[in-house]
């Protein structure tokens, strides 16, 4: 079985809000018609999104940390929002495991939307149907795209990599190999929602740079100083 | 979660009509066996009427919280898995079964079943069907709130068990006003009770009050964004003018408002209704009645309110400072 899905590196991810603008860009102008946008350049600007970027502060000055967080739908192994719809319009693909929504059946209850333990699901208050990430699923399997771009749009818009995208379910692909090393998780696991998308965490980036490499002990610079006398040692420029 | 006035009044509406129909089926059957002295048949049709409009006013409310009502019907196909779904093959079930019993009252009509006749039976049997079928249409409506494990506030029984007794003290208070005019010998059986399922209802309902006061989240900033980290303070929420995650879970209302919600609702659906009925059953006056029946509903309204308003939704962990 396949499940695709993202792996999002919250070690790399900046916060520039491209994937935002890349999901929104593509999804509103793809077949289902646009996703609204109300008041976008008045007060108040409000409309339907799939992804967010949202920003947490850890730690206590001095000693804080920047979290940029992306938050999308995350395509759970077990979705709470599949079962409770009453019209069928909520579903999770068999072939992959992207969870859909039919905006042909959805009869815009919002039932889906208490189910959803993380926020994943807005209404589109224009057509009046659940709206949620689709994986960009119109790109995945579409021939007329070269392959690389066979992706979802956040994911080649990232200028940082901070989003991979890829099989869950194989071991040897790029994101479960990510998960397995570097640490992945997902979020809110006390629901057993087995959440498809995974994190990685923040890590610390250290450089280990030895005294050797900062002062070079045979630096033949400092062994021909004419201010001082000429050193009887052997010089590593000597061996050339 | 944020009141939605459609799915308040919805639940409210079809509550009072089911606990009416009940009540009359009480009665009938009570009077079957001979403890209560038996009434027309056009008392039953006319109260079975009545419990069958406030089902479609609830009905009618329903269409408003849906974005797309003309593709309603869709939404009985996923019965296996969905009570809501489940509800929405059950309450026109109801409807139909209560219209039903109506007409026979009404017309006095004695079907034959396969070449027998259940003589004036007719109707027990069909109410006795009908009051089955109301009990699966609360089991239904409360299900909706109370299978949903992450709002921990409905997850209990006690969601379930107060739809049926909430619905059942309106639908017997109506009853009682019903009675006063058209049947004054049953006004002390309706009232006796109509005031015996608001005190259990007011105890049940104290009891759900008393748990949600004492619910503790599960999820946490930590578990919502996996970071080990006491000191965790959202900075932004990734929008500036409100989304529908800001809308959708959030009523947006004062604590003191809560507060004083949750006051008028109790001071309205129990204390001052079973007042009212015991006095108004004592000096044999109507209006009061009528009152108790008034303010039991509008504080069944406030109660709805609270209901929907005090769910803390865990995506609301996400949606902290602008
Ligand atoms: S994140 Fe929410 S909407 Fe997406 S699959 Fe999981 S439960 Fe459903
Ligand atoms: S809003 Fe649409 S997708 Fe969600 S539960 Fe209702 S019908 Fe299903």
């Amino acid at each position: 079985m396949t499940q695709l899905a993202l792996v999002i590196d919250l070690n790399v991810c900046v916060g520039c809000h491209a994937c935002v603008t890349s999901c929104k860009e593509w999804n509103t102008s793809s077949e289902p018609g646009p996703l609204l946008d109300e008041n976008p350049y008045g007060k108040d600007p409000t409309g339907t999104f799939f992804n967010r970027v949202q920003t947490y502060e850890i730690g206590e000055f001095p000693n804080t940390e920047t979290l940029h967080f992306p938050k999308s739908c995350l395509h759970c192994e077990d979705p709470p929002c599949v079962p409770v719809c009453p019209t069928g319009a909520s579903y999770k693909r068999e072939k992959d495991g992207i969870v859909l929504v039919d905006y042909d059946k959805c009869i815009g209850c919002k039932y889906c939307t208490w189910a959803c333990p993380y926020g994943a699901r807005e209404i589109d208050e224009k057509q009046k149907v659940m709206k949620k990430c689709t994986l960009c699923v119109d790109r995945l399997y579409d021939e007329a795209l070269p392959e690389a771009e066979r992706k979802p749009a956040c994911v080649l818009a990232c200028p940082t990599s901070a989003r991979i995208y890829g099989d869950v379910h194989d071991p040897e692909s790029e994101v479960s190999t990510a998960i397995r090393e570097e640490g992945g998780y997902q979020l809110m696991p006390e629901w057993g929602t087995k959440p498809s998308n995974h994190y990685l965490p923040r890590r610390k980036t250290r450089m280990h740079i030895h005294e050797d490499e900062l002062v070079r002990a045979d630096n033949p610079l400092k062994q021909e100083d004419i201010r001082h006398e000429t050193s009887k040692e052997v010089t590593l420029d000597d061996w050339f | 979660m944020h009141p939605a006035f459609s799915v308040i009044f919805l639940t409210t509406l079809i509550g009072a009509g089911q606990g009416l129909f009940l009540a009359l089926f009480t009665s009938e059957s009570y009077a079957a066996v001979g403890l209560l002295p038996k009434q027309s048949h056009t008392f039953y049709a006319v109260g079975a009427f009545l419990a069958l409009l406030l089902l479609i006013a609830g009905l009618i409310a329903s269409v408003f919280h849906l974005g797309r009502p003309e593709r309603a019907w869709r939404a009985a196909s996923q019965w296996r898995t969905s009570w809501l779904s489940r509800e929405v093959i059950a309450l026109p079930l109801v409807m139909g079964l209560v219209a039903l019993y109506a007409l026979i009252h009404l017309f006095e009509w004695n079907p034959m079943f396969l070449g027998y006749s259940f003589g004036d039976k007719v109707t027990l049997i069909l109410g006795g069907v009908t009051s089955a079928a109301i009990f699966a249409l609360f089991l239904c409506t409360g299900m909706i709130y109370a299978a949903i494990r992450f709002l921990k506030e409905w997850f209990s029984p006690l969601t379930i068990i107060n739809f049926i007794l909430l619905g059942g003290a309106s639908g017997f208070v109506l009853a009682t006003v019903y009675s006063s005019y058209y049947a004054p010998n049953l006004i002390n059986f309706f009232g006796l009770w109509a005031i015996a399922i608001t005190l259990i209802a007011w105890f049940s309902r104290s009891a759900s009050l008393a748990r949600n006061a004492r619910i503790k989240s599960t999820s946490t900033i930590q578990t919502a964004i996996g970071v080990r980290h006491t000191q965790i303070q959202q900075k932004s929420m990734g929008m500036m003018g409100g989304s529908f995650n800001t809308r959708e879970y959030f009523h947006g209302k004062t604590l003191f408002f809560l507060k004083s919600v949750k006051w008028i609702f109790i001071v309205l659906t129990f204390p001052v209704p079973i007042l009212l009925l015991w006095t108004g059953m004592q000096i044999d006056q109507q209006p009061l009645l009528l009152t108790a029946f008034v303010l039991q509903y509008t504080g069944l309204l406030f109660e709805r309110w609270l209901f929907f308003a005090q769910a803390n939704h865990p995506q609301n962990i996400y949606y902290q400072t602008v």
